[in-house]
């Protein structure tokens, strides 16, 4: 206890003695410690942005869009990265030679390089081995496909448009209550209702029918190209898909790893009694197996996710503007106030792997065993 | 105040580390602004005690001396592995003003981020890297910038097949830029100014830059047109590439120090100086020794030479502080067509970097 007591204080005093030194020898310097230019233009432009922004918006804004092009590679990584890690799992324990020798060797190819190679191997193949934008590779004159992105049709939305979005939402709603209502109806009669079916087709049917009724109120602006490049569209630029797929695929082979420890750690004497019982195979394993396996999955899981958004700070290395190619890089330059920006990136990474722990912890509170 | 040199040496460990991975491959970024955080978190004594800087160097031993991590011409590594370059020339002649030894530097390798925290936290005593005087360096950043040794200006290079001959036919291009420059603030203002949009897509060094533009990544690649002259000499068919005209900023390139040693800030002043002089005053290293062993009948070169009046005595320096300088570099014109001239790669006119006596702007003030 007292030992812990001494630690404390010497790293708090060691902490104390480097802040105060930094300030008080800034200070004698000349140059004191502010946030004030946050609210300067920042005079630069940023080619990925998905709130209003140009040279004159404030180098706080400029934070703003890295900050959402940082969530937008977190987001995007963490279910591709989830997706990828599950089926490379189970495939690893299949009882195919082939299939699990393949999923094997893409485990132990991915996870040994180091994922700044990855990216930017990625990148190179992406920039080098695609066209041209003027030579596009393009699937019926919609999507283009060139080192410089891959373009698609944007959807323009008429007013009227909130109709179906609120069709959606009815729809989702009655979704929920319908399978809620055919889970008693089980529990009281055994009797089974075909839910994944039925929700499906009020998902996508009740919307679509709401867009029809109201007279196709969206239209698709195409990407065309003229002059240098494709006007109109949305593009998905090469540095980001490099930085998301690389991500993707690296933290996948570790979760497909979690994904099979975590399967193997249900005993098998659970399946053989659930067979014994009569339940099918694909119930065996989601009724089962996996909300057993999920226990032991969720907790290293949060690791993997807070590595691949701490891992998307490697963007800078193909010029993907997120959180530190912007106020970590180009504000710091142009202001040349290292110790702020470096301190706003610090807090930001801080609070975005905070938030993505609390949730998972939160999560892995609501699956784990339940004791009465 | 005691604990400066332990400050100083938590910085040396970082900074040194970033230094060896620029060399290698790019491994582990975040390093990086660890390091820069921790260099500027141990701005140390060091890098404020502001009496005597000239004592420290001389009780060092050697000069320290931030350089870039690589720019053809102006900072590159010969055959030996030794470092070579115009900006590096300017390194060795302070060290041979300060020692009478061009060989007392030990040079460090920094990019255009930890530049200014190296130099604020005491890591290099000066800078000698492409660095353009701007207002904000000069007074926000607190650095002292002591001249200019290469009048610069950012440009562009295009594939020759686009058949595009000037900048203003750029609208909705896409340009690479190297980041971590003033080139960024620029190249918004033009495109701004112009009424024209264009992608930015923003590279870390100026190889991937190269690269991404031969690729076609980008339509067209900008920085300072000494380094687009470089890149171009640099590919496989330069006449495939042309610079275009226009110059769309002003890049004087020039030593630095930071605030706070005058004394220090006048050696390094006045070594460019006395370089720039030299050219003029057709000073070269071959002659430099036989002019100063005889009286001229030029009294300005007389006070150079040492042979009249105490002018190194002022400086802190040895009387013969010129004559080693010279011996040791040459003078402003040697230095230039040495790395930069048209016999070498890059292949640069003098341009405006030319003597005032010729038109153009090297200018310096008189040694008396």
């Amino acid at each position: 206890m007292i030992i812990q007591i001494i630690v404390v204080i010497i790293v708090l005093s060691l902490l104390g003695f480097f802040i105060r030194n930094t300030v008080n020898n800034l200070e004698a310097l000349g140059a004191e410690v502010g946030y004030g230019f946050l609210f300067n233009p920042s005079n630069y432009d940023i080619n990925q942005h998905l709130i209003e922004y140009s040279s004159r918006s404030t180098h706080l804004r400029a934070t703003m869009v890295g900050l959402i092009n940082t969530g937008l590679v977190a987001v995007v990584g963490i279910v591709l990265a989830t997706l990828i890690g599950f089926v490379a799992g189970v495939l690893r324990l299949s009882s195919n030679f082939l299939v699990n020798r393949l999923a094997y060797i893409f485990v132990e190819f991915t996870r040994n390089v180091p994922v700044l190679l990855w990216i930017l191997l990625w990148h190179g193949v992406l920039i080098h081995s695609l066209p041209h934008p003027r030579q596009a590779i393009t699937i019926y004159d919609v999507t283009f496909l060139a080192n410089r992105g891959f373009y698609v049709p944007k959807p323009l939305l008429d007013p009227l448009f909130w109709l179906v979005a609120i069709a959606a939402v009815v729809a989702i709603i009655g979704a929920v209550i319908f399978s809620k209502y055919a889970k008693r109806k089980q529990e009281l009669t055994g009797e089974q209702l075909p839910v994944i079916w039925i929700n499906s087709a009020l998902i996508v049917f009740v919307p679509l029918l709401v867009f029809w009724l109201t007279g196709t109120p969206a239209t698709l602006e195409m990407p065309v190209f003229e002059g240098f490049n494709f006007k109109g569209g949305i593009v998905l630029s090469p540095e980001f898909i490099a930085l998301t797929l690389a991500l993707a695929v690296y933290t996948g082979a570790f979760i497909a790893e979690i994904v099979r420890a975590g399967i193997l750690s249900v005993s098998h004497g659970q399946t053989e009694a659930a067979y014994a019982l009569g339940v099918k195979p694909s119930w065996t394993m989601r009724l089962v197996i996996l909300p057993q396996a999920l226990r032991v999955v969720v907790p290293p899981m949060i690791s993997q996710y807070l590595n691949l958004t701490k891992n998307s700070s490697l963007a800078i290395a193909v010029g993907y503007m997120d959180v530190v190619a912007t106020i970590g890089g180009i504000s710091l330059n142009q202001t040349g106030r290292a110790l702020e920006c470096m301190s706003i990136v610090l807090l930001i990474y801080l609070c975005l792997s905070l938030s993505i722990s609390a949730f998972m912890n939160f999560y892995n509170k609501r699956i784990s065993l339940v004791e009465r | 105040m005691q604990v400066g040199k332990y400050q100083l040496f938590v910085a040396t460990i970082f900074v040194g580390m970033e230094t060896q991975l620029n060399n290698e491959v790019k491994i582990m970024r975040l390093t990086k602004y660890l390091s820069i955080v921790v260099a500027v978190l141990a701005l140390g004594v060091s890098g404020v005690s502001s009496a005597g800087m000239l004592d420290d160097i001389k009780a060092r031993g050697h000069l320290q001396c931030g350089i870039n991590t690589g720019l053809t011409g102006f900072a590159f590594t010969d055959d030996a592995g030794n470092w070579q370059g115009f900006d590096v020339a300017l390194c060795q002649a302070v060290a041979a003003a300060v020692f009478g030894d061009a060989s007392a530097v030990k040079y460090t390798n920094l990019t255009g981020k930890t530049r200014f925290p190296s130099l604020n936290a005491g890591e290099v005593d000066m800078l000698s890297r492409n660095t353009t005087w701007t207002y904000s360096r000069d007074v926000d950043l607190k650095m002292t910038f002591l001249g200019v040794n290469y009048y610069d200006g950012q440009g562009f290079i295009v594939p020759a097949a686009l058949g595009v001959t000037s900048a203003t036919q750029l609208d909705g291009a896409s340009v690479c830029i190297q980041t971590g420059t003033t080139t960024e603030l620029n190249l918004a203002d033009f495109f701004r100014g112009n009424n024209m949009n264009y992608e930015p897509v923003p590279i870390e060094t100026n190889e991937e830059a190269r690269n991404s533009y031969l690729a076609g990544r980008c339509d067209v690649y900008t920085t300072d047109r000494s380094g687009l002259a470089a890149t171009r000499a640099s590919l496989d068919n330069p006449q495939d590439h042309v610079v275009l005209p226009e110059i769309i900023s002003k890049e004087p390139l020039g030593p630095v120090v930071r605030h706070g040693d005058d004394e220090w800030a006048d050696i390094v002043r006045w070594t460019l100086n006395v370089i720039i002089i030299a050219e003029e005053k057709g000073i070269t290293s071959e002659n430099v020794a036989a002019m100063a062993a005889e009286v001229q009948k030029d009294a300005e070169l007389n006070r150079m030479f040492g042979t009249e009046g105490e002018y190194g005595a002022m400086l802190g320096l040895s009387a013969d502080w010129v004559v080693n300088v010279i011996s040791a570099v040459g003078n402003y014109g040697e230095i230039f067509e040495k790395y930069l001239g048209v016999n070498t790669d890059i292949g640069l006119e003098r341009g405006v970097n030319a003597l005032w006596t010729d038109g153009g702007l090297i200018y310096s003030p008189p040694y008396r």
